[in-house]
């Protein structure tokens, strides 16, 4: 949509100022916070943007030692990565059948699957945990790292299945008819025809669901007990200002880290008409 | 050797051909394919997920006796009862006006950079705003929140600013505003507002971008042919066609607002939010009762908010 419709609603006027300046200064807001977690993380001192106008000569990467250095920062890490993984997974497997199942047919109780997919990102996330963790009481299942996987799983489904759902729509029956009638059977046209077609769709929803359950904290906070994933860790850090530098360090991280797979997840989607990315 | 290589040659075949067997028996039997597809889904979501949801409403109509700290199964009204208390009350309105104002201020920020790069921005620029948009809409919600609290505090950057831009009377000015004020930036409701409205504006951008990318620009230059200066298109022509986008964005800033309980504990004044109340009764108190009775605020103003939406038509604009 985005890259197709621009020849006929892009204007050739040029704008007027005031047009552009409220444009780029939003820009300049939505950028701003992230500009001063980028540079704090290269502060020497206590890491905190202050009054010290001389800031630009006390660079450097002394925290990132520190910050690796630490077991928790690293065991933080590796749980958000392990749940990411295997929460992507999960919602890989349920977001395909479900988009496979509902793109091509009309039944009854369509629209409710579809709503129901879409209620644990619609409704706010303090709901869909304090409903699991009381669940969970209820049948005294202690929350442990399956718990945050489930949890997360559950609202990385709508994803995975906006996704996809989205290029199914794109792909032409015919292909698959074609396939049929020139003698390939179901399995080699899945293999040879459907799947090539699904595999950037898939590829940029993985990239999506990891990067949103990799950060997700207002869920993880009611399904993980004890376990401390990244978010959780940061949250914990915002109590000790003492901390602060090793604070900054991570926290940049964090942002590299879902940085990249969003980008790369643009980049595989451009130009098709998949919102992605548009709805978290 | 020779002979083992055959046999996994012949398995791998017999495998091949279950599969295939398997594949072509479901591309003839749609209703069974179907039905195997939606089977994990729906147990998962129906099972799982509306599960939990429907006990923990469940609970809302238990008792909780303050007096032993325990939940008994007895079902009672109470809890729906208490949420009409003026403490409580204060909470839902607090909150209420907190999203709506929010929402507010997303859609005017957000309307003029979606409305520049859609009908201004060279498709390089455009693919520019976007990724600058999509960027600190997923970047990691706790450290944005986190480098508010940095910004805001006062030794951070913004009252650096000010203070060297000779501005700090005014922000005191402004500071003293009942219900906007607070002692600094950091415990003030504007300094809240100023967080929420940050961390929800891309989910406003994006769909008025994808309804703005709906007007096609002869619709325009035909208003301005006729006649009209650029405000009278805007008001007439353009914004009724955008509207819907506008609502749609809109439901997440009003969404996300009314459930969140992190940045109310992080930024602003220490009174409580449903999110915050919450989980204070379901953690600290232990009070599950109250705490389900308190979700579904949110659950019954996100509806009435849907169904309003729906009637603006921003189902078509999502």
């Amino acid at each position: 949509m985005r890259f197709k419709s621009q020849a006929s609603n892009t204007s050739t006027a040029s704008a007027p100022l005031w047009l552009k300046i409220l444009a780029y200064g939003g820009l300049v807001f939505l950028h701003f916070p992230i500009a001063v977690i980028l540079l704090n993380a290269f502060l020497t001192g206590d890491g905190t943007l202050s009054t010290n106008a001389l800031w630009l000569s006390h660079l450097t990467l002394h925290w990132f030692s520190v910050a690796f250095a630490r077991e928790d920062v690293i065991s933080a890490i590796l749980l958000s990565l392990k749940v990411a993984s295997m929460a992507t997974l999960l919602a890989i497997l349920m977001g395909v059948m479900a988009a496979a199942a509902l793109y091509k047919r009309n039944f009854f109780g369509k629209e409710a699957i579809t709503t129901m997919l879409i209620l644990p990102i619609a409704l706010p996330g303090i709901i869909t945990g304090i409903a699991l963790l009381s669940a969970m009481s209820m049948l005294e299942i202690s929350p442990s790292i399956w718990s945050i996987v489930v949890s997360h799983a559950t609202f990385c489904v709508v994803i995975i299945y906006n996704n996809i759902i989205a290029r199914f729509r794109r792909m032409p029956h015919n292909l698959v008819e074609a396939s049929m009638d020139l003698g390939a059977d179901g399995f080699t046209t899945f293999r040879y025809i459907v799947l090539p077609q699904l595999a950037t769709a898939l590829l940029a929803g993985a990239l999506l669901a990891f990067a949103l359950s990799f950060d997700e904290l207002i869920v993880t906070i009611f399904t993980a007990g004890h376990e401390i994933t990244l978010p959780i860790w940061l949250l914990n850090q915002l109590t000790r200002p003492r901390d602060a530098p090793i604070t900054n360090v991570v926290a940049m991280m964090v942002m590299l880290i879902t940085a990249l797979p969003i980008i790369a997840a643009y980049y595989l989607t451009r130009g098709t008409e998949t919102l992605e990315g548009s709805g978290k | 050797m020779m002979q083992s290589a055959v046999t996994s040659l012949s398995t791998t075949n017999t495998s091949n051909k279950t599969l295939r067997w398997l594949a072509n028996t479901l591309y003839r039997k749609d209703n069974l394919f179907l039905l195997l597809l939606l089977t994990p889904p729906l147990l998962w979501f129906g099972v799982v997920y509306l599960g939990s949801l429907f006990a923990l409403l469940w609970q809302s109509f238990y008792t909780f006796d303050s007096f032993s700290m325990l939940v008994t199964p007895d079902l009672t009204l109470e809890n729906y009862r208490i949420l009409f208390d003026a403490t409580n009350f204060d909470i839902i309105l607090r909150t209420l006006a907190m999203a709506v104002s929010v929402t507010i201020a997303t859609a005017l920020i957000g309307f003029p950079i979606a409305h520049y790069m859609t009908r201004y921005g060279s498709p390089a620029e455009k693919g520019f705003f976007y990724v600058a948009v999509i960027l600190p809409m997923w970047a990691s919600y706790i450290v944005k929140a986190y480098a508010w609290t940095v910004i805001l505090s006062q030794q951070g950057v913004l009252y650096w600013c000010i203070h060297h831009l000779g501005l700090m009377s005014a922000l005191n000015y402004i500071l003293q505003i009942p219900n906007i004020g607070g002692n600094t930036l950091a415990t003030s409701n504007l300094g809240r507002f100023i967080v929420f409205t940050y961390i929800w504006l891309p989910f406003m951008i994006l769909p008025i971008q994808a309804a703005l990318e709906r007007v096609p620009s002869n619709l325009l230059q035909a208003s301005a042919d006729l006649g009209a200066k650029p405000a009278q298109t805007f008001r007439k022509i353009l914004f009724p066609l955008v509207f819907p986008g506008v609502v749609a964005g809109s439901i997440f800033t009003f969404s996300l607002t009314l459930g969140d309980y992190i940045i109310p504990q992080l930024v602003g004044p220490s009174g409580l939010f449903i999110g915050t109340m919450v989980y204070t009764m379901q953690g600290s108190v232990g009070n599950i009762p109250l705490a389900a009775a308190f979700t579904v605020v949110p659950i019954i103003l996100v509806s009435i908010y849907l169904a309003m939406a729906k009637r603006a038509g921003a189902f078509d604009a999502l």
